[in-house]
């Protein structure tokens, strides 16, 4: 999409984002600590998030600016199928109040700062923390990138062309991120989803009154899905197993991402994350709302090149100026969030489960600092360049098989959480199954996420990071037993909590 | 161990079967019954979290 410059977006949009640059460097003086150079400072913010602050910070974090592109893309597209984000994101809650208090307990309790420093402690093995730490960055890099993608979008639909202004908007965010840490996107997010709620609300009361009321927004919507002949407003049934396998395998995985488990980390108390299990969902209700500006595309009559312009050309044919540049302000704001916690995330891995494990042991926690600073600069620039110099569909691809991936790290994480049942080479068995047979499943289905088992004249299709994790728990638990009952034992059993 | 933590698993229960709620009628507000079903499905679950919450208080 290209598009004339339009001076009143232009400027709203440049006031709203120069402000957050500000803020986000201010932020390092915000609840000010002794010293930032500490990594649980940095990297975690020291700790001490409560309930409102971890709710913005959470809330800005998983519902990403790619989610407010892609979302209302995917339904604009093929419909009903694109909801299952809806549902995924109800279900995940249950699963948060349930298991991640009593992470953050075993990680308060021995000041781990990622999820292989738990799985370490837990296990004592080495090879174990290396797979999980590998996997949280390999399935974050993509991630980063998708939301220089949104970004990028955005700055098109401004009419910003060329590279410099996606370059500009990086550099703002990896120096705030490497001067403040953590509270900058912390402080940041407060803006964000204050803007990203009004903008919401706006659009999901005043469009559908443009166009005529919901009933007419989905009518619309239906009989454009019929003269196309695919997708509809409702699921084929075909489409049942891979809606629900997918909703719950995503919400199976998302909170094992390195950026979700630096939220959890860095809340003050295991209360305040039950407390977040309950307010969180409110980010859910704006996110089915949001998806639902795919159909009012269809209502609007837009035709678009590319799906992920549904959004903002819904904007830009439906408001004014500066409430379209108000509007894109709050999605690329929105992207500078999660991608600051990513690379924050990512960066905490590299030096708690490389640079300590296997280059400097002694490293001290102000070295950590530094380590970490150095690497969420290196990450951002990994993910810019994937944005500048390949396709857009790789970066597509590898962010599908990234939430694969990480799903993979959930028997080593979380079961041990609860049983010393497993052993660390079963778990890491397990691993190296789920995540090659899940990537074979992902190469095979053509970069699609779903996989087809046939059994006779019967199939069933489901969402493949599920198969890769049964078959992972199957692995994992056959080679613990083995561990278990062969005469000389494990001599390398889980740890007592 | 609470009986009422079971309360956790009736988003899943509402939500995982989805011939259930993937119809047209009845509409309301001129959201098709599987879109205003899986919204409902959003305070449901904040209730039932905030449910056990105040009952598993004491176990804490």
């Amino acid at each position: 999409m290209t598009a004339e410059i339009d001076v009143a977006a232009l400027a709203v949009f440049v006031f709203f984002v120069g402000l957050v640059a500000v803020m986000g460097f201010a932020a390092a003086r915000w609840r000010q600590p002794k010293t930032l150079a500490h990594l649980d400072e940095w990297g975690l913010g020291g700790r001490q998030f409560g309930t409102w602050i971890t709710w913005f910070l959470i809330g800005g974090d998983v519902y990403t600016a790619y989610t407010m592109i892609a979302v209302p893309a995917l339904v604009y597209a093929v419909g009903a199928y694109g909801f299952f984000a809806l549902p995924y994101a109800i279900i995940v809650y249950p699963f948060v109040f349930a298991v991640m208090p009593v992470l953050w307990t075993v990680a308060k309790a021995h000041n781990h700062v990622t999820a292989a420093d738990v799985v370490h402690g837990r296990y004592a093995s080495r090879p174990l923390e290396l797979a999980v730490a590998l996997t949280g960055v390999l399935a974050t890099m993509p991630y980063i990138a998708l939301q220089l993608i949104g970004m990028e979008t955005i700055l098109h639909a401004l009419g910003l062309e060329g590279k410099i202004p996606l370059g500009t908007a990086f550099l703002i965010l990896a120096f705030y991120d490497y001067s403040s840490g953590l509270r900058a996107p912390a402080l940041v997010a407060f803006v964000k989803d204050t803007m990203v709620y009004i903008v919401v609300l706006v659009a999901i009361a005043l469009i559908p009154i443009r166009l005529g009321g919901y009933g007419a927004v989905f009518e619309a919507a239906d009989e454009a899905f019929k003269a196309k002949g695919s997708g509809g407003i409702l699921l084929g049934p075909s489409q049942y197993m891979p809606y629900a396998s997918l909703a719950f395998g995503s919400a199976l995985a998302l909170f094992l991402y390195p950026h979700a488990l630096t939220g959890i980390f860095a809340s003050a108390s295991a209360d305040t994350i039950r407390k977040n299990a309950m307010l969180l969902p409110a980010y859910t209700l704006l996110l089915g709302l949001v998806a639902l500006l795919g159909y009012m595309g269809h209502a609007a009559g837009l035709k678009l090149s590319n799906n992920n312009d549904v959004v903002p050309l819904l904007f830009k044919i439906l408001f004014p100026g500066w409430f379209t540049g108000f509007a894109f302000a709050a999605i690329a704001i929105g992207a500078l969030v999660p991608a600051a916690i990513m690379s924050i995330g990512a960066a905490n891995l590299f030096t708690r489960n490389f640079w300590k494990a296997y280059v400097d042991p002694l490293v001290t926690p102000a070295g950590e600092a530094k380590v970490a600073k150095l690497t969420s600069l290196a990450v951002k620039a990994g993910a810019l360049l994937v944005v500048l110099f390949l396709p857009t569909q790789f970066a597509l691809d590898l962010q599908l098989l990234g939430g694969l991936w990480i799903l993979q790290t959930f028997p080593a994480l979380i079961f041990g959480l609860y049983t010393g049942w497993f052993r660390a080479h079963g778990l890491l068995a397990g691993w190296a199954v789920g995540f090659s047979g899940g990537t074979w499943l992902a190469w095979v289905n053509d970069f699609k996420p779903l996989h087809t088992l046939h059994f006779g004249s019967a199939s069933v299709t489901l969402y493949s990071g599920l198969l890769a994790l049964g078959a992972n728990i199957l692995v994992a638990s056959l080679i613990s037993a083995v561990l278990r009952f062969s005469p000389r034992g494990d001599r390398n059993p889980a740890r007592a909590r | 161990m609470h009986l009422i933590r079971l309360l956790l698993l009736v988003p899943y229960a509402g939500l995982i079967w989805v011939p259930f709620y993937n119809k047209r009628m009845p509409d309301l507000f001129g959201f098709p019954f599987f879109y205003w079903y899986q919204l409902l499905f959003v305070p449901i679950t904040t209730l039932m979290i905030y449910l056990v919450y105040r009952k598993t208080r004491g176990d804490r």
